[in-house]
């Protein structure tokens, strides 16, 4: 009999649960990957069944970064909300601040002035490009790739200290308010960030002479983990997982909010829907980042930055709202609904990475572990969104 | 008497003090090729690497060792008390033989014995036995996965290493370290690279696989494995394995100098600096394959061995065999 105090031998209630289901004939192992694990990105927990190396069933358990935001939402005021919506999504931080923004704004019937809903989509993009430079990095990093990280943080490092000099903060933006955005952008920050647009266009081609056509890369990402697009649609899956299965959606044109439908942009698409095809629409949604920022610079107009109607004390009349934009990982929806008092009723978030994780049960099955790992970062998870 | 001051003590004083210089040799050189390593990771990622402990950071090393001998030794509860503790020890030991019939210069082999080649293969075989051992006794599950990966990598990439160190010792017909050398020292293109190129080629990706470096680190994968058979080990326990992994470096890059780059032959120089540089220049191809390339898959890993470099090799040693046959 095994010593039951042993803690690697005891489980807590999901590694029972888990246990108790194995399924298929012959030993199989039963591992634990994570709360801590250097590959889950945070503190996502992954049980897996394994027989040898290949992977018979997985199965994400979430909740070790819940913070209540949606309960937050409840008894905070909509002014005192805004700082939680930075920290949802720490990697595309603008997109939930504009979500959020964005629901409020359409409830009250705010009118955000043009220059503001200009320097929104300039922020929100170089965000984006942000989060996605991590993404790429990570992911690299989780196949065995050192090196490509540093190169990416080298860039990520440029967006930050311009994102700075206007919001404040490097992370955790809480930059847009109800009405506009907290400060206006200075020729400064527009001077460095043409400056970026210039040098980053040129580093795109290294990347992909670095990494892309790796051979060892490729086998490693093509033919692994590939969402049908029906698939992706019982998920829910948004953002580069959907584009990469083919269909062109995108809630900045399927749905269209401030001014993107003024800007010209194409949607990445890939029709393999393996974990090449989700690499090959982030990098070309870098491309696309890039155009969108010179078109937006070249159109800003002058104005003011906020609307100067804003009451002071935000109370939107009675009624329910839904806003959503496109964030770095899909669709970001905000669903609130007011009571006519100043805090919000109920405030529901949904997180793409939320709807993403979710295929890779059915993905994981009989893959090798280390596809297992592959598609769990070809899937883009940001855990403390997830759990919110 | 003087016999046996002749036949018994003086070879085994020969031997004692040949050990005690390699142990020393490898022990400065894990110092050096952890600064080296970390340096040209930094040279590669275009950051400076270490530079606060020492002039360019050159104390780093000894800091790291002295932090690594400070630490606590941990056993995890459950595993093997005796075989857990033998690993690191199994792991590290075999390096010193490894390196004893190698020439490191005109006059400095350890022990020049016939059959040299053969007893460095063996012995570095006894490394995989090592990382089984730890694996199993850390009572781990990732470190047991990572000794199956270990066991199985090592006996797929033994044959394709050994059949093209086998080429070299058909074209020199001597198993003798002197000799391979030897039979080089006419010049550049009397190098077995040059005469054996595909032979080199196969090597070189074995000993890449055989040492567990990247890209076919999969035993230690710790976006998979954590860190796979080391995963318990802390304090001296991790710094013998990774010790281990330094001198098994440098004795495939010697291996690989003697037997493909004319081991201590060049000009100018002293033969022992010819020596050394061209182990240290296998290294840096090494840590520059670690530094630029992701990981493989396991069945990939294996794919390549078994579909790729055993059948290649195996073509090698034929057609070998025949051209020797038909010269004589």
């Amino acid at each position: 009999m095994q010593d039951k105090s042993s803690f690697n031998l005891d489980g807590d209630y999901y590694s029972s649960k888990f246990a108790e289901q194995r399924k298929g004939e012959g030993d199989t192992l039963i591992l634990n990957l994570g709360p801590q694990h250097p590959s889950t990105h945070g503190v996502l927990r992954v049980m897996v069944e394994l027989d040898g190396e290949y992977v018979r069933r997985a199965e994400p358990v979430l909740g070790y970064i819940h913070r209540m935001h949606e309960k937050m939402g409840e008894v905070k005021t909509y002014v005192q909300y805004l700082p939680n919506m930075g920290r949802v999504d720490y990697l595309h931080a603008l997109a939930w601040n504009w979500a959020y923004v964005g629901a409020v704004e359409r409830l009250m019937g705010i009118e955000v002035p043009p220059r503001a809903e200009y320097i929104r989509v300039i922020t929100c993009e170089l965000n984006r490009i942000c989060s996605h430079l991590l993404w790429w990095g990570a992911y690299v990093l989780d196949l065995g790739g050192f090196t490509p990280i540093l190169y990416a943080f080298d860039d990520r490092e440029n967006i930050m200290d311009i994102l700075q000099m206007v919001t404040g903060s490097r992370l955790t933006y809480c930059y847009y308010r109800f009405g506009g955005v907290s400060s206006d952008i200075t020729s400064e920050f527009i001077a460095q960030t043409r400056a970026f647009v210039d040098r980053f266009r040129k580093r795109i081609p290294m990347y992909h002479d670095l990494v892309t056509g790796n051979m060892i890369l490729r086998g490693r990402c093509e033919d692994i983990g590939v969402i049908s697009l029906e698939m992706a649609k019982r998920y829910g899956a948004t953002g580069p997982v959907l584009r990469g299965t083919g269909l062109p959606y995108d809630v900045r044109r399927a749905e269209p909010y401030s001014v993107y439908n003024q800007i010209d942009f194409d949607i990445p698409v890939s029709e393999a829907g393996d974990a090449m095809a989700r690499y090959d629409v982030r990098l070309a949604e870098l491309e696309q980042s890039l155009r969108i920022i010179e078109q937006a610079l070249q159109q800003l107009p002058d104005g003011p930055y906020i609307s100067a109607d804003v009451p002071e004390r935000i109370v939107p009349p009675k009624g329910e709202v839904y806003f959503a934009v496109e964030g770095a990982r899909g669709k970001i929806g905000v669903y609130l609904i007011s009571d006519g008092s100043d805090k919000p009723y109920r405030i529901k978030l949904r997180a793409p990475g939320y709807s993403n994780l979710h295929v890779f049960a059915e993905l994981a099955q009989g893959t090798i572990l280390a596809d297992a790992i592959s598609i769990l970062g070809s899937l883009d998870l940001v855990i403390p969104e997830i759990d919110r | 008497m003087t016999q046996i001051l002749q036949y018994l003590v003086m070879p085994l004083v020969h031997i004692v003090v040949a050990l005690a210089a390699i142990l020393t040799f490898i022990a400065l050189n894990g110092l050096i090729l952890v600064y080296v390593e970390r340096k040209v990771a930094g040279f590669i990622q275009r950051r400076p690497g270490p530079y606060e402990v020492g002039p360019q950071g050159l104390l780093q090393p000894l800091a790291d060792a002295l932090k690594l001998m400070a630490k606590q030794l941990v056993m995890p509860r459950g595993a093997d008390s005796i075989l857990f503790w033998a690993a690191p020890l199994l792991s590290f030991t075999p390096v010193a033989i490894c390196l004893m019939p190698i020439p490191f210069g005109p006059n400095l082999t350890g022990w020049n014995v016939n059959l040299g080649i053969l007893l460095v293969l063996a012995f570095s075989g006894l490394n995989v036995l090592a990382l089984c051992l730890a694996g199993w006794s850390s009572n781990n599950k990732y470190s047991l996965l990572g000794a199956a990966r270990a066991v199985a990598q090592s006996v797929a990439y033994e044959i394709p290493l050994l059949l093209s160190v086998l080429c070299i010792a058909f074209t020199t017909g001597s198993l003798n370290f002197a000799d391979v050398t030897a039979s080089q020292s006419h010049g550049l293109f009397s190098w077995n690279i040059f005469v054996q190129p595909l032979a080199f080629l196969i090597f070189f990706i074995a000993a890449l696989a055989e040492t567990n470096r990247a890209p076919f680190d999969l035993p230690e994968a710790e976006s998979e494995l954590t860190a796979g058979f080391h995963t318990e080990y802390s304090g001296m326990g991790f710094g013998l394995f990774f010790l281990a992994e330094y001198s098994y470096m440098i004795v495939v890059s010697a291996v690989g100098s003697v037997l493909f780059l004319g081991g201590w032959n060049g000009p100018f120089l002293s033969g022992h600096w010819w020596m050394l540089g061209k182990i240290y220049a296998l290294i840096l191809v090494m840590m520059w394959f670690r530094w630029t390339y992701p990981r493989v898959r396991f069945d990939q890993l294996l794919n390549i061995c078994w579909k790729w470099l055993i059948p290649l090799s195996l073509m090698n040693l034929l057609g070998t065999a025949l051209i020797i046959n038909l010269v004589r």
